[in-house]
């Protein structure tokens, strides 16, 4: 391997090598999420399960969405820093917010 | 003074007026359950016309949603009256909303197009601002059963929600 490559490599598996990833569980249950309030590093997990009978998303307008059938789970891999707050578009009085660091 | 009561009732789901007093003779639960089960049945009804009529995606949208989330309440309500062993009882409350559901169908099926669309969508703001407010003062201070009582404060969540929704879609036809 060149010496460039080597380079890479190492550039690659130090930028590549922070923090475990986790992975981090919100519950709804009766049109609540639970918690809340989360704070999470860019790279984890948000896993959203819900317990309800009824189809909820956690939605950030313009943003994004994420569909969370009933009595299933859904995922978002946190890849940006932000500061949001997001609600369920089909009950908008459901709410939570997210922090996403570094 | 039963029937008196059931009308006062009747007449706050109906009219959206000031909530009802907490009268001594409450609605029983075997009322109350067939008192909610009409209330979604009438919502999933207008859902349907909605889908068939309506060719704005937004509307159909949100009268997919009213059907699958009062189609989700109600079987939760099945579910639990069959549990509980309870016969849902139909009542003068039952019946003068099904009378002014019918009503408003006629009305809404006489419509097409952006007429439709606002027709419905108000109307689903108004009866959803009822429904609550039939549920916060009447419905769910009555219920006896505890079980009961928690499917009618989740269905008020739901139909809060819904209101919501409904002023959402009502904003974005305007």
């Amino acid at each position: 391997m060149s010496r460039r490559h080597l380079w890479i490599a190492l550039a690659l598996t130090i930028g590549v090598v922070p923090a475990r990833a986790e992975t981090i569980e919100v519950t709804i249950d009766r049109l609540v999420f639970s918690p809340a309030t989360v704070e999470a590093k860019v790279g984890d997990t948000i896993e959203w399960v819900n317990n309800d009978v009824f189809a909820h998303t956690a939605t950030v307008k313009g943003e994004w969405e994420v569909m969370i059938p009933p009595k299933a789970k859904a995922g978002l891999v946190l890849k940006t820093v932000e500061a949001v707050d997001y609600f369920c578009r089909f009950h908008p009085n459901m709410k939570g917010r997210l922090t996403v660091t570094p | 003074m039963f029937t008196r009561h059931i009308a006062a009732l009747a007449t706050v789901l109906l009219m959206g007026t000031a909530p009802l007093a907490q009268a001594a003779d409450k609605p029983t639960d075997p009322q109350i359950a067939h008192i909610a089960y009409t209330a979604g049945t009438i919502d999933i009804e207008a859902a349907k016309l909605a889908i068939k009529t309506s060719k704005t995606k937004e509307v159909v949208n949100f009268a997919k949603d009213m059907e699958r989330d009062h189609e989700a309440v109600n079987k939760q309500a099945l579910d639990l009256v069959k549990k509980l062993k309870v016969t849902p009882e139909d009542n003068a409350t039952s019946q003068a909303l099904s009378a002014a559901a019918k009503e408003e169908r006629a009305k809404l099926a006489k419509l097409e197009g952006a007429a439709f669309d606002k027709a419905y969508i108000e109307n689903e703001v108004a009866y959803h601002k009822q429904v609550n407010g039939a549920l916060e003062t009447v419905l769910i201070p009555s219920a006896q059963n505890a079980e009961l009582k928690s499917l009618l404060e989740t269905g008020l969540k739901i139909f809060q929600g819904h209101e919501q929704h409904a002023e959402h879609v009502a904003g974005m036809l305007k």
